[in-house]
């Protein structure tokens, strides 16, 4: 059998490889970034440095997303012991005038578009799970290693019990960033004690919610973490096989994790014999076909498993009866990400970040009427004004802070008066709202709420299943309602109709989907009321009031024909 | 209902009555047992659970109602299976499928054999809120002995669980998502190309409403069977095979 790895050994022989370059320039290669041309940035550096006959001084490498991604390309230049410099808005020209000045002449670009290193959207934020993301290569595992990786899973290997690997856990005090918070802990030690031969820890990566992508980010620029985390979750519960579950729209993610998948077996960081011990684990990465409903964890089973991607009845829960019936623990993406970290450096230093109830960090996507977009991480239990005018840089052109919306289609939406409120699990549910996976759109003054809810009831409606009465017929008939409204036709009528058919579908539908799609209409509807009302025009009349005949025994808060 | 050893023994209070369940029994169950109704519409005895209908649902105190045909009894449950927000809930629900089809009664082959005309009945359905969807789908009367009217379709998947469960052809699934969810045989092929089905016709006495029925039939003149399963699933489990006589 070939010796296993020694870690440091990797890791001292990456760095001492890296002490020879004068500078390195980190080209942001994530979706982002590729998007606004990056690839064409990466390729004018290496021609310019290979035609400068520079390029054994100085090496480009290919990253991960630093998280601004409004103002890509994003180049980072780190000199040897000096302070890195990032630049913005990156294009051929300002690529051959960052290796002209700095990567051969060694200052940074006089006059050069310079993100200033203290700009609050980076010095707020607490990076845990982006800790490496924009600073490695996410296709070479020995970058991983070089930043400490996996030393977590050889520490729990080697000194750690699957026991005591759930107690860090526990007392890290991590709760599922999946949407719905529920301790992590809690549910290791469901499939630790689950009885079975083969068991299987799912690492959910559909992240369908609009707007959202945080997970789609951490698995395209630190892929191995996430690799991490699901073998010390299997470790400490006993699992041998793992799968990611990754939507198709994230090709980049997809590929990344399989090269990633196919280094660590090579390394034996996964396989039969994980680092020469007995621990047995695999990963595969399986992929979606792009439903929103596919991340609910029983569809997203299915769906594993080939059949149609619809939610099924709970109990029986995954751990007790999942993947092909065998006990089976689905974990999101970014919860898993945390782990490495805690197990490698202990639960305390987790715990020191955030609030009493809501431990950690958060990784939020920034979308709408901001000046910065991208992605940032956040203590657990900062203002969302802190988050939204200081990080995000406020609200463009002068206009108006209207209300930020969280949670996707299953959240709500949270008003100016509320900005000072601690972004956390207990408070974000508190005013209608929810943490969600991480999605925050901002809204100025000019968008109509109204339309907002209809926004993400067509969402709902379109991503229904169909399985369930209330939320599939539900879903378009709440949209209908709505879509009246919004066209300024909608009678008082249709607004009572539309409240009452929200509450059956909430309480009433099978999955988290149909019970969550009234959440937006709900939340829009306390804080502004008053904006549908305006719209509503008069009841007509079909009968003198009193008139209409009554069936008997027939409810009637409802009657009327119509 | 497949059949209990022993005695009830599990002590469970449904609508105030103290009553004993078996082991392992559904709130479904234990209510048809001793009598209390639970209006459901894609249960039926003798299949697999489906759980989507939803008019099914009780309280059973937890934060959230539970689907009867799919919860289990547990010592000291205290049920309950009716009361004013529920029905509120269940007369929705029922109003919401009248709506997404074609469910005019009076030109229907199944009229006077219909569940979800029995539901709308029992729940005082007199008049739809909601806009009406119909139409949306096609008929499949490619078929030499049936006809499916996908508009009348409730999506209860009686007819894709018999079909698989019991006759073991797997002719019937769903395809497409949502509003667009509809009853397709084999890989969307029109019915009658479909080489898998076997003519048996469980499918169709199955059917809770007008959405599969034998050619032929005029308005009002289908009747539905769908205690053939249970009788099927009864006999297959005791080995016995009484001659039946179907009402059809
Ligand atoms: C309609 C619907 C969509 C969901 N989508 C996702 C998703 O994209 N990613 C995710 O991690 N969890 C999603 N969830 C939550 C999962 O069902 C599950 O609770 C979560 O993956 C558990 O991971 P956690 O405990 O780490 O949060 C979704 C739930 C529902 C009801
Ligand atoms: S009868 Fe229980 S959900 Fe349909």
């Amino acid at each position: 059998m070939a010796a296993t790895i020694d870690l440091d050994d990797v890791a001292n022989v990456e760095l001492e490889a890296r002490s020879r370059f004068t500078h390195r320039a980190l080209v942001c290669t994530s979706t982002g970034c590729l998007s606004a041309g990056a690839a064409n940035v990466r390729a004018t550096l290496e021609a310019d440095l290979t035609e400068a006959e520079a390029d054994h001084d100085v090496q480009v490498v290919p990253t991960g997303c630093p998280g601004l991604c409004s103002r890509g390309p994003l180049v980072t230049v780190e000199s040897r012991g000096e302070e890195s410099t990032l630049y913005q808005y990156v294009d051929e020209d300002a690529a051959h005038t960052i290796v002209r000045e700095h990567l051969v002449g060694g200052a940074p670009v006089e006059g050069g578009d310079i993100v200033p290193p203290d700009i609050p959207f980076y010095a707020k934020q607490h990076q845990v799970v982006l800790a490496y993301a924009g600073r490695i290569d996410p296709d070479r595992l020995e970058d991983y290693v070089a930043e400490g990786g996996y030393r977590a899973l050889s520490k729990a290997l080697t000194s750690m019990t699957p026991e005591q690997v759930i107690e860090a856990i526990d007392a890290s005090g991590l709760r599922g960033r999946g949407g719905a918070g529920y301790p992590t802990a809690r549910k290791w030690e469901l499939l630790h004690d689950a009885p079975g031969e083969h068991k299987y820890v799912v690492a959910n990566g559909d992240e369908g919610d609009p707007g959202a992508y945080m997970d789609r980010t951490i698995m395209d620029s630190d892929p191995h973490r996430v690799l991490e985390g699901m073998a010390l979750a299997a470790y400490a519960t006993g699992a041998d096989k793992g799968y990611i579950y990754v939507r198709a729209e994230y090709p980049l993610a997809i590929e990344r994790l399989e090269r990633a998948i196919r280094a660590a077996k090579r390394a034996k960081l996964l396989g039969r014999s994980v680092l020469g011990t007995g621990f047995a684990f695999d990963i595969e990465v399986r992929v979606g076909a792009g439903a929103f409903v596919c991340g609910e964890e029983t569809a997203l089973m299915a769906s594993i498993e080939g059949r149609r991607g619809t939610p099924s009845l709970r109990p029986p829960y995954p751990t007790e009866r999942g993947l092909w019936g065998a006990p089976t623990m689905i974990n999101n993406v970014e919860t898993l990400a945390n782990v490495p970290a805690i197990v490698g450096k202990g639960p305390e230093a987790f715990a020191a970040v955030g609030t009493e109830t809501s431990k950690g960090t958060k990784v939020f996507a920034l979308a709408g009427s901001v000046t910065n977009t991208g992605l940032i991480e956040v203590p657990m239990g900062i203002p969302l004004r802190e988050i939204v005018f200081d990080m995000a840089g406020g609200i463009p052109n002068g206009k108006a802070f209207k209300a930020a919306q969280t949670g996707g289609p299953s959240g709500g939406c949270i008003p100016a008066a509320y900005l000072d409120t601690p972004v956390d699990y207990e408070h974000l549910r508190a005013l209608g709202s929810m943490m969600g996976s991480g999605g925050l759109v901002v809204m100025d003054e000019t968008v109509k709420m109204p339309e907002v809810a209809r926004f993400y009831m067509e969402f709902c409606r379109d991503e229904s299943c169909g399985k369930c009465t209330p939320c599939r017929a539900g879903t378009v008939k709440m949209y209908a309602f709505l879509d009246r409204i919004c066209r300024g036709v909608g009678r008082k009528r249709d607004l009572q109709h539309l409240e009452s058919l929200c509450r059956t579908v909430r309480e009433t539908s099978l999955c988290g989907l149909g019970q969550s799609a009234p959440n937006p209409v709900f939340s829009t509807l306390e804080h502004f009321r008053e904006e549908y009302l305006e719209l509503l025009v008069e009841d007509e009349e079909f009968l003198p009031a009193g008139a209409a005949p009554t069936a008997p025994g027939a409810p009637t808060d409802e009657a009327g024909a119509r | 209902m497949s059949p209990r050893n022993g005695r009830p023994n599990v002590p469970v209070t449904i609508d105030g009555q103290d009553v004993k369940a078996f082991e392992g029994e559904s709130i479904l169950e234990l209510a048809r047992r001793v009598g209390v109704p639970i209006p459901t519409l894609c249960h039926l005895e003798g299949l697999s659970i489906h759980g989507g209908c939803r008019l099914c649902l009780v309280d059973t105190g937890d934060h959230k109602l539970k689907p009867a045909c799919a919860t289990e009894v547990t010592a000291e449950l205290d049920v309950t299976t009716t009361n004013a927000e529920i029905r509120e809930h269940r007369r929705r629900i029922v109003e919401l499928l009248f709506a997404e089809g074609n469910h005019i009664c009076a030109f229907c082959v199944s009229s006077g054999s219909c569940e979800l005309q029995d539901l709308a009945t029992e729940h005082h359905v007199d008049h739809i809120h909601y806009e009406l969807g119909y139409e949306r789908h096609d008929v499949d009367a490619s078929h030499p002995k049936y006809v499916l009217d996908r508009d009348r379709c409730v999506l209860c998947t009686r007819c894709v669980r018999v079909c698989d469960e019991v006759e073991g052809a797997h002719v019937w699934d769903v395809a497409m998502r949502g509003n667009e969810a509809r009853i397709v045989a084999g890989m969307d092929i029109p019915w009658g190309e479909s080489s898998a089905c076997t003519w048996c016709g469980k499918c169709v006495v199955v059917c809770p409403t007008g959405a599969l029925s034998f050619k032929g039939r005029a308005t009002g003149e289908m009747r539905h069977d769908p205690e053939l399963v249970a009788f099927l699933a009864r006999a297959r489990d005791e080995g016995e095979w009484i001659d039946r006589r179907a009402e059809a």
